[in-house]
């Protein structure tokens, strides 16, 4: 890392509220450690939340940050994006927050391929209300909300996004970091909608409940059954139902959003002439 | 003066825009005080359509027709609705194409005129019907100028159809105030 | 291009944009509703001509949201809806009250509630436009009653919603949005614009949230992307923008936004008197209602009846001191309103049992007429 990493943070805000053994700071870490890799201006860099644990990160970060409702934060980053495309936009945000509450935004957003970032704090549960289901919490598991074992399905939410129109997806984990941080970099320098799914740990609130008693066994559990793409297209579809695949999972090229509105201008400045 | 004229019909005859026409013509080009209002189902073809239009050379208060000077009727659910609903002394203008069972009435006059025959046949297009219309109820009322009836009329037609519709007015404009002269003269 | 002359025939919801973009709105988000929808359609043609964006968003929900991130940069920004769309809108307006986020919100409404009639006009949204969001925050309600009128307020929206870094409620009814009647565009320096006030301090010494800064009330406002590098966040917070929890700073954070209002009161209240200094009785009205009390008082004073028109254009904060000064002199106030009586509780607050306050209420989805109110004025 060219500058510490305190550079890009407002160490006078910590500590910060996350439980002792979250994932969420590794995450956090890899995204500070991929802004530096790419030398982005800390004035040019402005990081949109929603609601929840994960959306706490941008208030740690000395950039331009907004916390905003919950589910929202592509809604606002996208007002941002258009009328500052030159900003460098970034949502960080839960998986409750994007695929439950949000998840109409995040698809819209990936449609659009508008140029933002998105990191996804996957813990699949909802922390910060203490341990309700999540649209990422796998079958089977105990939740508050499901004390009888889940009875849904998770959504693969790197296929939704990509299928939706992203121009990248792909899928890290705490564990991975040094990957993930690659990962992450990537899809910043992505022009136009980039989704990073970080799976992430929850030692509290679902680790506790679904026999992992700490952080380590969450991590350990996440070491075990991260496959890479090219591990997992030698594996059978059985080997392969508890894994989850990590990497760049999905990149195209398309236009993006803002650079076709600039299209618009053109065509509306040009019927102004002609009336003239 | 303050008048106020309910165009009447069918969704797809154009009569919103027709209102829009008098209303720009009135109020830009005449210089009077106007107000244009509407109503519609909720099809977009087919349904009721309602334009109506105060002119008046004070402040209008209040925006909506309650008792209409002029009528133009080119449905026959539109007929059978507001034909009646006219001032004592007021005018009814029929489009006696789509209409068949036209009101008498004792107390306003009733004016039948080929509307949409005549933008059929004489112009040779009847989506121009309306224009037709516009141009008959200025023959027939002298409500607005004719000069800024056909101002307002070329400043909102489609480019290209400006000759067709210049046709189509001249030609209600002509049989406007035929029928007027006919009425006059008992 | 026809617009040669200053005077236009106009739709009030054309004149919503066009005033819109002339106070400075370079930004809309919306999203299709009947019948506000006139709003989007004529942005979404005249702001790329003026360098600004528009964008159809996936819902009502994220055009508000977009809006808020929009104002961040610096961009006036407005979104349009009705009842239904303003509904869901409500959390986020809430957003924009606490985080001082300037925006202006249309409401054109309809009759409701739920899907009610799409098409038809009603004046039923007042409260929702005072209370209908969470929590305590300062809101100033416009309501327009004619074209012209739209055209001029809506600028007015923008200045006070700027001065103030508060959101602003434009309510409109059907009829207002929907009839076209002639405006005089002012030329473009001959109107009053107000803008936000900036931070003169270097980044470094920059506190978002210190009203100190500035008047006492409201803060200076930097634009994302320009070196200040700030934090926003709809949790109560201090000066510096970071959450808080401490009592005394949630107190102060509140109250200082209450008192937004309080501050802004003469500035922000727009009323007509009609007649009034000698009436006996006086039409409390807004919106197309007024139109209708207009006419109905001249029709009265015509036939010997000394009646009066106090014409609220700012709904609020609730114009109490006209309404006071009225009830001291008149023998009743009628409030003829398209709703089951919502304003005439107000009303009735104001004139503190002073005068006669007489709800008319109409909910058929038609306008309420001339006569209808003159006959009430003759009864009286």
């Amino acid at each position: 890392m060219a500058k510490p990493i305190t550079y890009y943070l407002r160490t006078d805000k910590m500590p910060h509220i996350w439980c002792e053994g979250c994932g969420h700071g590794i995450v956090l870490g890899a995204v500070l450690r991929a802004i530096d890799s790419l030398d982005l201006d800390k004035d040019n860099v402005c990081v949109v939340s929603g609601i929840g644990c994960a959306s706490r990160a941008p208030g740690y970060l000395d950039f331009d940050t907004l916390h905003t409702t919950h589910g929202r934060a592509l809604a606002f980053a996208t007002g941002i994006k258009m009328m500052k495309p030159g900003l460098d936009v970034i949502v960080l945000a839960g998986d409750g927050d994007l695929a439950a509450i949000g998840g109409n935004h995040l698809i819209h957003a990936a449609r659009r391929n508008i140029n933002i970032t998105t990191i996804c704090f996957n813990n699949s549960i909802y922390g910060m209300t203490s341990g309700q289901y999540s649209p990422m919490t796998p079958t089977g598991k105990i939740a508050t909300t499901a004390p009888y074992g889940h009875i849904e399905e998770p959504f693969d939410l790197c296929e939704l996004v990509f299928a939706a129109g992203a121009s990248l997806v792909g899928r890290g984990a705490a564990y991975h970091s040094g990957p993930l941080s690659r990962l992450i970099a990537k899809a910043i320098a992505t022009d136009g909608f980039a989704f990073v799914e970080a799976v992430s740990q929850c030692p509290t609130y679902f680790g506790r409940r679904n026999k992992m008693k700490n952080a380590l066994a969450m991590l350990d559990w996440q070491k075990e059954h991260a496959v890479t793409k090219k591990a997992a297209s030698r594996l059978s579809p059985e080997e392969l139902a508890d894994k989850f695949v990590i990497g760049e999972l999905g990149t195209r090229t398309r236009p993006e959003y803002t650079k076709r509105y600039e299209s618009i201008i053109a065509a509306a400045a040009k019927e102004t002439d002609e009336n003239v | 003066m303050y008048k106020e004229i309910r165009l009447s019909g069918t969704g797809g005859q154009g009569l919103i825009l027709a209102g829009l026409i008098l209303a720009e013509a009135a109020g830009v080009y005449d210089g009077y005080e106007v107000i244009q209002t509407q109503s519609y189902g909720p099809e977009a073809r087919g349904g009721a359509s309602r334009a109506e239009v105060i002119i008046s050379d004070h402040v209008i208060d209040y925006p909506k027709v309650t008792s209409p000077d002029i009528v133009l009727v080119m449905s026959q659910q539109a007929c059978d609705r507001y034909g009646r609903q006219v001032k004592p002394g007021g005018i009814v203008l029929v489009d006696d194409t789509n209409v068949g069972s036209i009101p008498a009435l004792e107390e306003a006059s009733v004016v039948t005129l080929p509307i949409t025959d005549i933008a059929r046949h004489d112009v040779g297009r009847q989506v121009v019907a309306n224009v037709v219309a516009l141009g008959a109820l200025v023959g027939a009322t002298c409500i607005v100028t004719p000069e800024a009836m056909e101002q307002a009329i070329l400043a909102r037609v489609p480019r290209g159809t400006e000759e067709l519709n210049k046709k189509a007015f001249s030609v209600g404009l002509e049989t406007g105030r035929e029928a007027r002269a006919r009425h006059e003269t008992p | 291009m026809r617009s040669e002359t200053s005077i236009r025939l106009m739709q009030g919801n054309e004149a919503c944009a066009e005033g819109a973009v002339a106070a400075g709105m370079r930004f809309f988000a919306g999203y299709p509703i009947t019948p506000s929808t006139e709003i989007a359609e004529h942005l979404a043609a005249i702001l790329p001509k003026v360098g600004g964006k528009f964008i159809q968003m996936e819902d009502e929900i994220a055009s508000i949201s977009a809006v808020i991130g929009a104002s961040l940069t610096g961009a006036k920004s407005m979104t349009a809806t009705s009842g239904p769309g303003f509904s869901l809108k409500q959390e986020s307006i809430g957003f924009a009250a606490i985080a001082e986020v300037p925006c202006v919100i249309v409401n054109v409404m309809r009759v409701g509630p739920s899907t009610g009639v799409p098409t038809a006009p009603s004046q039923a949204d007042v409260m929702q436009a005072r209370w209908g969001t969470h929590g305590d925050h300062p809101v100033v309600v416009l309501c327009p009653t004619s074209v012209a009128e739209t055209y001029t307020l809506i600028v007015e929206a923008f200045n006070i919603s700027e001065r103030w870094r508060i959101p602003v409620i434009f309510l409109m009814d059907e009829v207002v949005g929907h009839m076209r009647e002639k405006v005089e565009i002012p030329d473009s320096g001959k109107l009053k614009i107000v803008n936000r006030a900036y931070p003169d301090c270097e980044p470094e010494d920059y506190l978002p949230f210190d009203a100190d800064a500035g008047d006492g009330v409201v803060p200076p406002m930097a634009d994302f992307g320009t070196g200040y590098r700030f934090h926003v966040t709809g949790l109560t917070h201090d000066r510096t923008g970071f959450p808080t929890t401490k009592r005394p700073e949630v107190d102060a954070l509140i109250r200082r936004l209450d008192s937004k209002i309080d501050k802004a009161r003469q500035e922000v209240t727009f009323v007509d008197e009609v007649l009034t200094d000698d009436a006996d009785i006086v039409v409390f009205a807004y919106g197309i209602t007024a139109r209708a009390g207009a006419k109905a008082v001249r029709d009265a004073r015509a036939s010997g009846i000394a009646a009066g028109l106090l014409k609220a254009k700012t709904l609020w904060p609730f114009p109490d001191e006209y309404v006071e000064r009225i009830a001291q002199k008149a023998r009743a106030i009628v409030v003829p309103e398209m709703n089951m009586g919502q304003l005439v509780h107000e009303v009735e607050r104001a004139s503190k049992g002073k005068t006669k306050v007489i709800s008319l209420t109409r909910v058929d989805a038609e306008p309420i007429s001339p006569s209808e109110i003159l006959s009430v004025l003759k009864e009286v």
